[in-house]
C-alpha cells in the first residue's frame, strides 16, 4: 500500500513538473506560490514513506570522528551548544552523534552554549541521550552542563584564561570547585578537544578566533548548511573537520553505525533526512531547467 | 561376556567408549591449554616496560607564567605501552597527581593548570595493563609571566605596516589633494531608493543587521544609517527600524535624532521609530517579515552582518515589490542577498560605505590605507605562491627558503 | 562633553585591547573590559523589554491598526516571563534549574518556541527554491557557468550524485559529482571567499582604527569633522 502512494506522490510530482515543463515553452514564468507547493511535497514524501539513503563518510566528517575515536579514554571534550531550536532540526544530529560517540569512547563531557537557547538544547540532550542510554554515566563526574552566560566571543575571551571568572556554578547550581569532572580544569586550555555546533553568530568562527587559534586547542564542528561555505578556509589548519548541514550528520551517524554495534538502533535523524534533501534537490535542479526554458522562449518570443 | 554379543555390537561399544574417552581427554587438554594460556597471560601481565628518560620541564614562554612545558625521552618500549601519564608535584612535596594523560609516541605535553610564580617538578609515568613504571623526577620549573610575547613579533610587524599606511594616509589626505575613488552602484543607488519611497508616500525600512554594538558590521550600518536619515528627515518620510538587540537600539535613536535636529526638524523624530524586537534570531525574523507584508515599504535597507535569515528577509522584501539594498561583510550570505536585491555591497564595500558618502578627505584617505594593505596582500600572495611552486616542483634552495620565511612570516605561533 | 567622553573611551578600550595581544601581562585587562561590556549589554535587556513593553501598551491603548497582534505579543512575554522568573510548575522549586524537566518554562520552550522557531528556519528551503529559479539563468558565458556550478553542487550534495557518476574509474574520481561538487567549493569558491575575506579584514582594520582615533563618528549621532 505504501509502495503505491509512493509511486503516485512521486507521479504527481513528475506529471506536475513536466506540465510546467510545457507551460514553459511559451515563455511563461511559474509563480511562486507552486514552486512552494512543490516544494513541500518533495520534502514530505520522504517523510512520510520513511525513504532513507546510505551515506559514507568524506575525509572532513573522518577527520573528526578519527579525533574523538584516536584520544585516550577520559579525556576532556568540550560540546558548545550554539544553536536555537529553529537550527536544531539540522544541527542536533550533529551534537546529539557528537555526545553519543564521545560518552561510549569514556571521554569526560563539558557542555555549554554562547547561545542563550543552547542551555536548554544541551540539557535537553543529557536528558534524551545520557540518562536513557548511558546510565553508568554520573552528572558532574563524567559530563557536566555549565550553560549559557552572555556576552559572545567575550566569553571565550574570559574562559580561555579562566572558567571560574565566567562561571561558578554548573546548571543546576552546583560550585564547580566542588565538582570532581573540575579538577585541573582551569580553562579552556585544558580541553583536549573542542566541538562547536552551531551556524550563526557567535559559532564556529568565533571559537576558531577566540579560542582555538590563540590558544592552541584542537577544534572541530557542525554548522548549518548556509553557514558552512564561510567555514572551509578554516579547514584542515583550525578545524579538524567539519560537519556540513544534515549531509555532515549522517555520515557522522553512518560511520558511527559501521563502527559501534551498540548503535546499530540509535535514531539517525541525520540519515532520515537525507531523503528529503535529495529529492528537494532534484526538483529545484527541474525549477532551475524550468526557469531557463521559459527565460529562452520569451526572449525569442521578443525577438 | 562379550560372547554373548555379536562382534559388530562388540565394536559399536569399543566405538562408544572410545569417544567417550576421547572427549574427556580431549576436554582435559582443552583445559590445561587454558591453563597455559592464562600462565602466558599471568606472565605478560607482570611484564615491565622500561621509563620514560630525561624528563624536562620548563617554562612556556610568553605567557602570564599560565603554563610549563614537559619534554621527555620516550621509553624504549613505547610501541607496547599503553599512554604515559604526566604526573605533578609542588616543590618538596612527595605526593605526586595525574595532570594529563598522552599515547605512545608523544614525548611532550603542555600543562596549563599552573599558577604563576609557585615551584613543580614532574615525573611521567608509562603504564601497561594498569602496571605504571614512573621515571625520575625533571628539574624544578617556576613558569613566569614575560614582559612581550615575541613569538607574535610578525603579527605585530604585519599590522603596524597596514596600520602605519592607513594613518599616514589618513593625515596625508588632510592636505586636500583630490583621491580617485571608484564608484560603488549599491551606494549611488541609496538617494534613488529614498527617493523612490518618497514618490509612493511609503515608508522605508532599516535592518542594521542582527549582532550586536561590538561589530563592527553593525557599526558600519549605523553609520550608513546616519546618512540615510538626513536624508529621510529632510523629505520627512517615515522610517522604521526594528532591531535585534537593545544596544544597537540605543544607539540607532541616538544618531536618528541628531539627524532630525541636523535637518531643523527635531519635533518630527519619534523613540517609536527604532524599535526593539527580540535577540531570537527567528523570532526577530518573524516579527519583520510581518512588518514588510503589512506595511509594504517601499525600500528596503539590509545593512550589517546577518545569518541564516538574510535569505528569508531578502525574498519577503521581493515579493512585496520593494526596491533592495543589501550590504553584509559575511561571505556565506552574499549570493542570496545577491540573488533577491536589486543592490548588493560586497564585504568592504559596507565598510567602505560611510567614507564614500562622507567625501571627506581623512576619511577617504583611510579607504587609501586599505588599499596600500591589499597591495601589500597580492605581493606576498603571489610570491608565496611563486616560491613554493618552484620549491616543490624543482626543490631550488633560494625558493625552498623563501617558502619557508613566507610560511614562518604568515604564521602565528602560540 | 557628550561626545568626547565616548570617544577617549573606545580609544582607552581599543588601545588596550590591541596592546593585550602583543603584551601578556595586559591580557587580564583585555579580559576586564570584555567583562565589562557584557554587563552592561545584560543591562540593556532591561532597556529592550522596557520599548518592547511601551509599544506595544501604547498600541493596545490607543486602539491602533492590528493591536491585536500586541496583546498576544505581551502575553507571551508576560507569561514566559513569570514562567522563568518564579519557576511556575518546576519540579525542584524555585531553587531548581530555571529549565529543569517539566518545569512551565521547558514546556513551553519544548512545545511553542522551538516548533515556531523550526517553521521560520524552515522557510529557507522554500526561499532558496524560489530564489534559485530566478537567479540561476543562463544569460551569458558568467551565469552560465554559475548555473553548471550550482547544478553540480546540488547533485553532489545528495546520494543521487555518486549512484549517477559510480561509472566513473576511479583515476579519474575528481569527475564524480561529489567529489567535483567538493572541489567547486573548497578550490573556486575558497578562493573568491578569501579573497573578500582579506578585502574585509582590511576593512575592519580601517575602520576600527578610524574608530579608535576619533575619525569615524556618524555612530555617535556626530557628523564627522
Amino acid at each position: 500500500m505504501s509502495d503505491i502512494g509512493l509511486i503516485l506522490s512521486i507521479g504527481v510530482i513528475v506529471v506536475g513538473l513536466l506540465w510546467l515543463t510545457i507551460r514553459s515553452l511559451t515563455g511563461r514564468e511559474v509563480e511562486r506560490r507552486i514552486i512552494f507547493l512543490f516544494i513541500g511535497i518533495s520534502v514530505a514524501i520522504p517523510l512520510l514513506f520513511n525513504i532513507t539513503v546510505s551515506e559514507k563518510a568524506t575525509p572532513i566528517v573522518k577527520g573528526i570522528y578519527d579525533k574523538v575515536e584516536n584520544l585516550p579514554s577520559g579525556s576532556k571534550i568540550l560540546i558548545s551548544f550554539d544553536y536555537g531550536p529553529s537550527m536544531a532540526p539540522e544541527v542536533e544530529p550533529m551534537s546529539d552523534a557528537f555526545l553519543r560517540h564521545a560518552l561510549a569512547k569514556g571521554h569526560k563531557v563539558f557542555i555549554m552554549g554562547l547561545w542563550a537557547t543552547g542551555q536548554s538544547l544541551g540539557a535537553a540532550a543529557v536528558d534524551k541521550i545520557v540518562k536513557p542510554e548511558f546510565p553508568d554515566k554520573v552528572d558532574g563526574v563524567d559530563y557536566i552542563n555549565i550553560g549559557y552566560k552572555a556576552g559572545n566571543q567575550g566569553v571565550l575571551n574570559v574562559i580561555i584564561t579562566d572558567f571560574r571568572k565566567m562561571y561558578a556554578t554548573d546548571v543546576n547550581g552546583v560550585d564547580l570547585d566542588s565538582v570532581e569532572i573540575f579538577e585541573n580544569i582551569r580553562s579552556l586550555k585544558d580541553m583536549d578537544l573542542i566541538l562547536c555546533v552551531g551556524g550563526g553568530f557567535p559559532g564556529i568562527k568565533e571559537w576558531v578566533l577566540f579560542a582555538a587559534d590563540p590558544g592552541n586547542i584542537p577544534l572541530a564542528g557542525g554548522s548549518a548548511a548556509v553557514a558552512t561555505p564561510l567555514l572551509y578556509p578554516y579547514y584542515p589548519k583550525q578545524l579538524i573537520g567539519l560537519l556540513g548541514g544534515i549531509k555532515g550528520a549522517a555520515e557522522y551517524e553512518s560511520e558511527m553505525k559501521k563502527n559501534y554495534p551498540r548503535f546499530a538502533d540509535m535514531p539517525t535523524p541525520g540519515l532520515n533526512m537525507m531523503g528529503p534533501q535529495t529529492l528537494a534537490h532534484m526538483v529545484v535542479m527541474a525549477f532551475i531547467v524550468i526557469g531557463n526554458l521559459s527565460f529562452f522562449f520569451a526572449k525569442r518570443r521578443k525577438k | 561376556m562379550l560372547s554373548y554379543l555379536k562382534p559388530s555390537q562388540v565394536i559399536s561399544i569399543f566405538l562408544f567408549l572410545f569417544i567417550i574417552l576421547f572427549s574427556f581427554a580431549s576436554l582435559a587438554i582443552s583445559q590445561d591449554t587454558e591453563t597455559i594460556e592464562e600462565i602466558i597471560a599471568d606472565s605478560v601481565n607482570i611484564f615491565i616496560p622500561t621509563t620514560a628518560t630525561d624528563v624536562v620541564a620548563v617554562d612556556h614562554v610568553y605567557d602570564c607564567g599560565e603554563a610549563v612545558d614537559v619534554s621527555w625521552t620516550l621509553s624504549t618500549d613505547d610501541e607496547k605501552i599503553g599512554e604515559y601519564k604526566i604526573l605533578r608535584a609542588g616543590e618538596g612535596s612527595p605526593d605526586f597527581v595525574q595532570v594529563g594523560v598522552v599515547l605512545p609516541g608523544n614525548f611532550s605535553f603542555i600543562d596549563k593548570s599552573v599558577e604563576s610564580g609557585q615551584s613543580y617538578i614532574y615525573k611521567i609515568a608509562a603504564v601497561y595493563n594498569g602496571n605504571a613504571v614512573e621515571s625520575e623526577p625533571s628539574n624544578i620549573v617556576i613558569p613566569d609571566t614575560e614582559p612581550v610575547n615575541w613569538n607574535l613579533l610578525n603579527l605585530f610587524l604585519i599590522g603596524l605596516l597596514i596600520a602605519g599606511a592607513v594613518i599616514y594616509l589618513i593625515s596625508h589626505a588632510k592636505s586636500g589633494k583630490k583621491l580617485f575613488i571608484r564608484k560603488i552602484a549599491g551606494l549611488e543607488a541609496i538617494d534613488e531608493a529614498i527617493g523612490r519611497a518618497t514618490e509612493m508616500g511609503r515608508p522605508i525600512l532599516f535592518i542594521p543587521g542582527i549582532n550586536d554594538m561590538d561589530d563592527v558590521q553593525t557599526i558600519a550600518g549605523i553609520t550608513l544609517l546616519g546618512r540615510v536619515a538626513k536624508v529621510v528627515a529632510d523629505y520627512d518620510i517615515k522610517i522604521n527600524m526594528p532591531v535585534a538587540r537593545s544596544l544597537v537600539m540605543t544607539t540607532a535613536r541616538e544618531t536618528i535624532r541628531e539627524a532630525y535636529i541636523g535637518a531643523g526638524r527635531p519635533d518630527a523624530y519619534s523613540d517609536d521609530m527604532v524599535r526593539y524586537i527580540t535577540d531570537e534570531q527567528f523570532g526577530y525574523v518573524a516579527a519583520v517579515d510581518g512588518i514588510m507584508v503589512r506595511e509594504k515599504p517601499a525600500t528596503c535597507f539590509y545593512l550589517g552582518a546577518f545569518f541564516a535569515e538574510s535569505l528569508i528577509l531578502a525574498e519577503t522584501g521581493n515579493s512585496i515589490g520593494a526596491i533592495q539594498i543589501a550590504g553584509t561583510a559575511m561571505p556565506a550570505q552574499l549570493p542570496f542577498f545577491v540573488a533577491a536585491c536589486d543592490y548588493t555591497l560586497i564585504g568592504e564595500e559596507l565598510i567602505a560605505a560611510s567614507d564614500y558618502l562622507s567625501g571627506e578627505p581623512r576619511q577617504l584617505g583611510s579607504l587609501k590605507g586599505q588599499d596600500v594593505g591589499k597591495l601589500l596582500a597580492m605581493i606576498a600572495l603571489i610570491i608565496g605562491v611563486l616560491s613554493i611552486t618552484i620549491a616543490d616542483a624543482w626543490g631550488v634552495d633560494f625558493f625552498v627558503w623563501l617558502s619557508d620565511k613566507m610560511d614562518a612570516m604568515f604564521t602565528i605561533q602560540n | 562633553m557628550k561626545r568626547q567622553v565616548p570617544v577617549l573611551i573606545t580609544f582607552i578600550v581599543g588601545t588596550v585591547l590591541i596592546l593585550s595581544v602583543f603584551f601578556p601581562p595586559a591580557e587580564r585587562l583585555g579580559e576586564d573590559f570584555s567583562i565589562f561590556f557584557d554587563i552592561i549589554a545584560v543591562f540593556a535587556f532591561f532597556l529592550g523589554g522596557g520599548n518592547l513593553l511601551r509599544i506595544h501598551f501604547g498600541k493596545v491603548y490607543q486602539k491602533r491598526e492590528d493591536w491585536g497582534f500586541s496583546i498576544v505579543t505581551l502575553c507571551g512575554f508576560a507569561i514566559m516571563m513569570m514562567a522563568g522568573l518564579f519557576k511556575l510548575w518546576n519540579p525542584g522549586g524555585i531553587a531548581a534549574d530555571v529549565a529543569a524537566p517539566g518545569s512551565l518554562f521547558q514546556l513551553m520552550y519544548d512545545w511553542i518556541f522551538n516548533p515556531l522557531g523550526a517553521s521560520m528556519y524552515s522557510l529557507l528551503a522554500f526561499y532558496v527554491a524560489s530564489a534559485s529559479y530566478r537567479a540561476f539563468r543562463a544569460k551569458n558565458i558568467d551565469a552560465t557557468i554559475l548555473l553548471i556550478a550550482a547544478f553540480v553542487i546540488l547533485l553532489g550534495r545528495t546520494p543521487l550524485g555518486m549512484y549517477v557518476t559510480s561509472w566513473v574509474p576511479e583515476s579519474f574520481s575528481i569527475l564524480q559529482i561529489p567529489n567535483l561538487a567538493i572541489w567547486i567549493m573548497v578550490s573556486p569558491n575558497l578562493a573568491g571567499q578569501r579573497a573578500i575575506m582579506i578585502g574585509i579584514a582590511l576593512g575592519v582594520v580601517s575602520m576600527s582604527l578610524r574608530l579608535i582615533l576619533g575619525v569615524e563618528r556618524t555612530y555617535l549621532g556626530v557628523d564627522n569633522e
